[in-house]
């Protein structure tokens, strides 16, 4: 009980600090992931119809994703230095492959007849993608890219360690004065908000979802 | 040749790739304007393949494909498509556009303006039977499958094309609902008059639809092309004759509709006359059953001459119910088989206000079947030797 009041007290005391990371995290978030968003889905659609290609570049996705974190944070510093570009392109790498992987599903499984009624209408392939398989594909892209925030939400408190802010500023600094007074709520600062941060996202993605999904699609 | 023809095949062939024997071999094929030809053979026979070398979903290997008298072979596909109707038997509605959506799709395609498109959907939705107001903003998941297809086929009417391509539309339909969608089809057909290709497996949905119907065997040779009557009177070769099958009189009775055919008088009385009256009309008529007609004239129940006795108070709960009734757009096979689950043992004909018009009685379709088979005896063969 004693703990959390300490905590609240903290978080009063640092609301200016606390907005300013927010911020940062936000940025160090939204920039890599609408990065991977052009890059997976455009990916995903030139290759659609083929998919000995597609599976090739969902397997080097998936092994991006397995390069450990603290590794594929610092690896670039020699070429960008510290701060914003090296945790900006780690996560846009990691965030490739939940939406390539949900871009290659989604249209995979647009039902044949449809496409078949779709050309035989007299649609071009140009007009086909657009009216047809993206909106058909939408929702389980869109769901690639909730899985892609909630992901650089977490791994983005790494950035701190290549001094590039955010939430994860609040974490090191604790674990850097601990046992000293606050180092316990400082961790607790930086965890707390980004759970929040990843569950407003989450939620506002799904709401964004609902507005731009066809009401004939959804369940 | 290609000058009356609508759509003319020539030399036609296709071949996949990775297999040496071509699906559909050097077939010439020639769709006069106006009427419905079926394609009809065994699965495989390349019926399908043929029909989308038409509007080119399938690129052919050989051959030339020509379009009211234009060669379109290496023709903008999309730009072809617009100008032919295509409807599939998984008809394929787009499931994230309302039903209005989905019909409009080709008008959009064409630029129509906004207010052209919306009257075009209104119309077209009321031509296949569903009322716009209801079914406009509707999603292809709300509709069953009669109803999808109907609005398939809506879609595909959508720039009023003169030709219209069919894929076993009704394949995947309920029999029942498949032949009021046929029956449907028909009447429709007979207003728009458009030049249809219609493919099918079912021997007797050809002899339905079809104006003319070519028999295809493997790679889409043509086996026998005529129409339904002579095709059933004078199969040209064994190939065709065992396709046909057995009970081809039966056959021909889907040749024939209702309204070929005069309806039977039969004695009728009003809800409200008396018992006495009913007795009279039917004792006068010499028959063994009297039709009970409600306010709108419609049919409603079959008396005896022991019902009428019975009657209390009124004819609404006496006799039998007249379950099923046939309209004139009906063939008389489907009014033989509503008649032999009928308890009188004949069927009533309503018209297009569902008003009773006469009976079809089993005496009738026995003559009719006769007819037609001194017919085909006299009928002179064209292919045959």
């Amino acid at each position: 009980m004693e703990g959390i009041v300490s905590w609240f007290e903290f978080v009063v005391d640092n609301l200016g600090a606390i907005w300013t990371s927010t911020l940062e995290h936000i940025v160090l978030v939204f920039v890599p992931v609408v990065a991977a968003i052009v890059v997976s889905v455009g990916i995903g659609i030139l290759f659609r119809h083929n998919p000995l290609v597609q599976n090739i570049n969902l397997s080097i996705a998936a092994v991006l994703l397995t390069i450990p974190s603290l590794a594929l944070f610092t690896i670039t510093i020699p070429i960008f230095g510290l701060g914003f570009w090296p945790p900006v392109l780690a996560l846009f790498l990691y965030s490739i492959l939940p939406i390539l992987r949900n871009t290659a599903t989604g249209l995979a499984g647009v039902d044949s007849a449809v496409l078949e009624s779709a050309k035989g209408v007299g649609m071009g392939p140009r007009t086909r993608l657009w009216k047809v398989e993206l909106p058909l594909a939408w929702p389980v892209i869109l769901a690639g890219i909730r899985v892609s925030v909630l992901l650089s939400m977490g791994i983005a408190a790494i950035a701190t360690l290549v001094a590039a802010g955010g939430l994860g500023d609040f974490i090191k600094d604790g674990l850097a004065r601990f046992p000293l007074p606050t180092s316990v709520e400082r961790i607790w600062t930086g965890t707390v908000f980004i759970i929040i941060l990843a569950l407003i996202s989450d939620q506002l993605l799904g709401f964004a979802g609902r507005l731009t999904t066809s009401k004939g699609i959804q369940k | 040749m290609t000058d009356q023809a609508l759509i003319s095949l020539q030399g036609i062939g296709k071949t996949y790739p990775g297999s040496d024997i071509p699906a559909v071999a050097d077939l010439d094929l020639n769709v006069t304007e106006g009427g419905i030809l079926v394609l009809v053979g065994p699965s495989g026979c390349g019926k399908s393949t043929t029909l989308r070398l038409i509007n080119r979903m399938i690129e052919p290997t050989t051959g030339h494909i020509f379009f009211e008298g234009e060669d379109v072979t290496t023709a903008n596909p999309d730009l072809l498509r617009r100008r032919i109707g295509y409807v599939i038997q998984q008809i394929g509605l787009f499931p994230h556009m309302t039903i209005a959506e989905n019909v409009s799709t080709v008008p959009k395609l064409l630029k129509w303006d906004t207010a052209r498109t919306a009257k075009r959907v209104d119309e077209l939705l009321d031509m296949v039977g569903m009322d716009p107001s209801i079914y406009r903003g509707r999603y292809p998941k709300e509709l069953s499958g009669g109803q999808a297809q109907r609005v398939g086929v809506a879609r595909a009417l959508g720039a009023d094309p003169d030709v219209m391509l069919m894929d076993e539309p009704f394949g995947a339909i309920d029999p029942i609902t498949r032949d009021r969608l046929q029956n449907e089809f028909l009447r429709l057909q007979g207003e728009l008059k458009k030049t249809i290709v219609f493919v099918t497996h079912d021997i007797d949905e050809a002899i339905k639809m079809g104006d003319q119907i070519a028999i295809l065997r493997d790679q889409s040779k043509v086996a026998q092309l005529d129409t339904p009557e002579r095709i059933l009177a004078n199969p040209a070769d064994a190939f065709v004759a065992d396709f046909l099958g057995s009970g081809s009189t039966l056959k021909g009775l889907t040749l024939v509709r209702v309204k070929d055919i005069e309806p039977t008088p039969y004695p009728v009385v009003d809800m409200s006359a008396g018992r006495a009256e009913a007795a009279r009309v039917l004792q006068d008529s010499g028959e063994r059953w009297l039709l009970v007609l409600d306010n709108a004239k419609h049919p409603v129940r079959w008396l005896t001459a022991q019902d009428i006795d019975r009657a209390d108070q009124s004819f609404a709960d006496a006799g039998q119910a007249v379950r099923t009734t046939v309209q004139s757009s009906y063939t008389l096979r489907d009014a033989l088989e509503l008649m032999l689950h009928s308890a009188a043992g004949c069927i009533a004909v309503v018209d297009n206000k569902n008003e009773f018009a006469g009976v079809v009685k089993l005496e009738t379709l026995a003559r009719q079947i006769q007819d037609m088979q001194v017919a085909a005896r006299l009928a002179i063969p064209e292919d045959a030797g």
